[in-house]
């Protein structure tokens, strides 16, 4: 095989080209966040004294623990009991082909076509009548359900792909359907369980128009429902709301540079499937 | 060694009861399901067919509010913005993911690639909300876009992007391929890793080039991951809501107006939670006419 060195040259360059356009507007984010936070910044230019002392100042006017508190109670909230769920309705409709599953799966499969947008005004009215407007239940409930089709969907692919002889094997043992599904389908299940936990993560981590929607105080928000608290906050200071920002996505860049494979697979496979 | 018709009724027992037990293991999925999509999507249809201002008593009116959209030209307007939008989140991201993909491939050289797919894929992982602030400060008049244009000698150009009418929406467009060029390109890349080497090989020897390598392997060969790509954009564009609630708010006028923006405003601002409901089932119902063509040819085409 061989590439010309042009070509080569050329593949080369462009990519880089990509690289660069990728990254600036994150770099352009940070040189505004370190410029002084009373003065309009210019453009991308590395500050001759950069000032820290902004992501303190933003930390605290943006009060992000309570803010990362919030989310993390929304996503413990949503993710295992979506897993869970899942986990059941998946083996039921993947692995013990349960009379009529084929139906269920239809009626599940049309739920993934809907857009948020379009259900926002009743789960506001639901939400209202259950008496979780502006508390966490109010996202965390109504995000179960939406995030179901998919991982549902998700699940039962996992175990329509486990051997039959598996299972037959063990009912001939004398197991259970509970043992089997405890001792050899959940340990066989780790690795999509945990591809669909990360995707759930970021998806709940990143939601933001139900909280705008449902919860009027934005300290009650998941981290990314709160932005438009921080546009409000930082109205008049650019390297406040940069640096506000910044410290908003930093948790989920960093989870990803940490399981960046996982991650990709994870998204690759989440759409695939979806 | 137990009767057969005996054993016969005892696999009978097992089926029902594994079907029993297999029911009972949906119950909560479907419970969740009916109750936050199925029961609101219900409430939704209801509420679209009357005026009510969400707190008093409701009118029943029909289908006038399902006419309205077809008549006002804000919510029309907003449709077409929706279609423009498909343009930057789906034919720019799918275009150059696979220039893209194609040239990673070549490279074949472990590190870079690696690294090109993790940078790459860095936008898929931030909130679309942060992507809006981000990029609203790139196209601030001071901005970085209007700096990187007067390096190039192109500062003539210079202005508020998101500010100007003529631009406003192809700028909201940008963010979106931004956000999305990553996702296609990583997943048209796997797409080629599966495409049997030797094609390459052969076509190679037949000296072909860059190009009749592209149209004859590696585009044919991805006809299922486009389609896939195709559909989520797609639904990205028409549903697109965060990047344009933190970039512009649909402004300047209604220049970068967006259904789901559109919705929101007037079931929650303006409170016509008929109006706004009927527009929410439209939307449903627009996406599904975009997205099922498209599922629909790509199974023909496998075929």
């Amino acid at each position: 095989m061989r590439t010309s060195r042009t070509e080569l040259l050329l593949g080369r360059t462009l990519l880089v080209v990509a690289l660069v356009l990728t990254v600036l507007p994150l770099l352009s984010m940070l040189s505004a966040a370190l410029q002084p936070a009373d003065r309009n910044p210019t453009g991308l230019s590395w500050p001759s004294d950069p000032q820290w002392i902004n992501f303190v100042t933003a930390f605290q006017v943006g009060h992000v623990w309570q803010l990362m508190g919030s989310s993390a109670l929304i996503v413990l909230g949503v993710v295992p009991a979506s897993l869970l769920f899942a986990t059941l309705a998946g083996y039921a409709l993947g692995g013990l082909r349960v009379r009529g599953g084929r139906a269920v799966l239809v009626f599940l499969v049309l739920g993934l076509t809907i857009p948020f947008e379009a259900l926002i005004i009743p789960l506001y009215y639901q939400a209202q009548a259950m008496g979780t407007l502006n508390t966490q239940w109010a996202i965390v409930f109504p995000l179960i359900g939406l995030f179901m089709p998919f991982s549902v969907f998700w699940m039962r692919a996992h175990f329509v792909n486990v051997p039959v002889e598996l299972s037959e094997a063990a009912r001939v043992d004398g197991a259970s359907i509970w043992q089997e599904f405890r001792r050899i389908q959940l340990p066989l299940a780790t690795p999509a369980l945990s591809a669909l936990a990360i995707l759930l993560f970021l998806w709940t981590w990143n939601q933001f128009l139900l909280p705008v929607v449902l919860v009027a105080n934005p300290l009650d928000r998941t981290v990314a429902g709160a932005l438009t608290f921080f546009q409000g906050q930082y109205y008049s200071s650019i390297p406040l709301l940069n640096a506000g920002a910044l410290i908003i996505i930093t948790p989920a860049i960093v989870v990803f540079l940490i399981f960046q494979r996982q991650f990709i697979k994870a998204l690759l496979q989440g759409a695939v499937k979806g | 060694m137990s009767h057969p018709v005996a054993r016969r009724a005892t696999a009978r027992a097992v089926a029902r009861r594994v079907t029993l037990i297999g029911w009972l293991l949906l119950v909560p999925a479907l419970a969740a399901y009916i109750a936050f999509v199925v029961w609101p999507l219900i409430l939704g249809v209801q509420y679209s067919f009357y005026d009510w201002n969400g707190v008093g008593a409701a009118t029943w009116v029909g289908f006038d509010n399902y006419l309205k959209v077809f008549a006002d030209q804000a919510l029309l307007g907003s449709i077409l913005n929706a279609f423009v939008l498909i343009a930057f989140f789906t034919i720019i991201p799918v275009g150059v993911g696979l220039a893209l993909a194609t040239l990673i491939r070549s490279l074949r050289s472990g590190w870079f690639s690696s690294l090109s797919q993790t940078v790459l894929f860095l936008p898929q992982i931030i909130p679309l909300a942060a992507a809006g602030i981000a990029w609203a400060w790139m196209y601030a008049q001071t901005g970085t876009v209007n700096q990187v244009l007067g390096w190039i000698g192109l500062g003539f150009l210079a202005r508020p992007w998101l500010a100007d009418y003529g631009t406003a929406l192809a700028a909201v467009g940008l963010i979106g391929s931004w956000v999305l060029t990553g996702l296609c390109t990583v997943l048209l890349l796997t797409g080629i890793g599966k495409i049997d080497t030797s094609l390459y090989e052969a076509i190679r020897l037949d000296g072909a080039g860059w190009w009749r390598e592209f149209f004859t392997i590696t585009l044919p060969g991805l006809r299922q991951e486009i389609a896939v790509l195709v559909t989520i954009t797609v639904i990205a564009a028409l549903s697109s809501f965060d990047i344009i609630y933190t970039s512009t708010q649909g402004g300047p006028g209604r220049a970068t107006m967006v259904p789901g923006l559109l919705i929101y405003r007037i079931g929650f601002t303006q409170s016509d939670v008929g109006q706004a409901s009927a527009f929410g089932i439209v939307l449903m119902l627009l996406v599904l006419a975009v997205v099922l063509p498209i599922q629909r040819l790509s199974r023909a085409a496998d075929r």
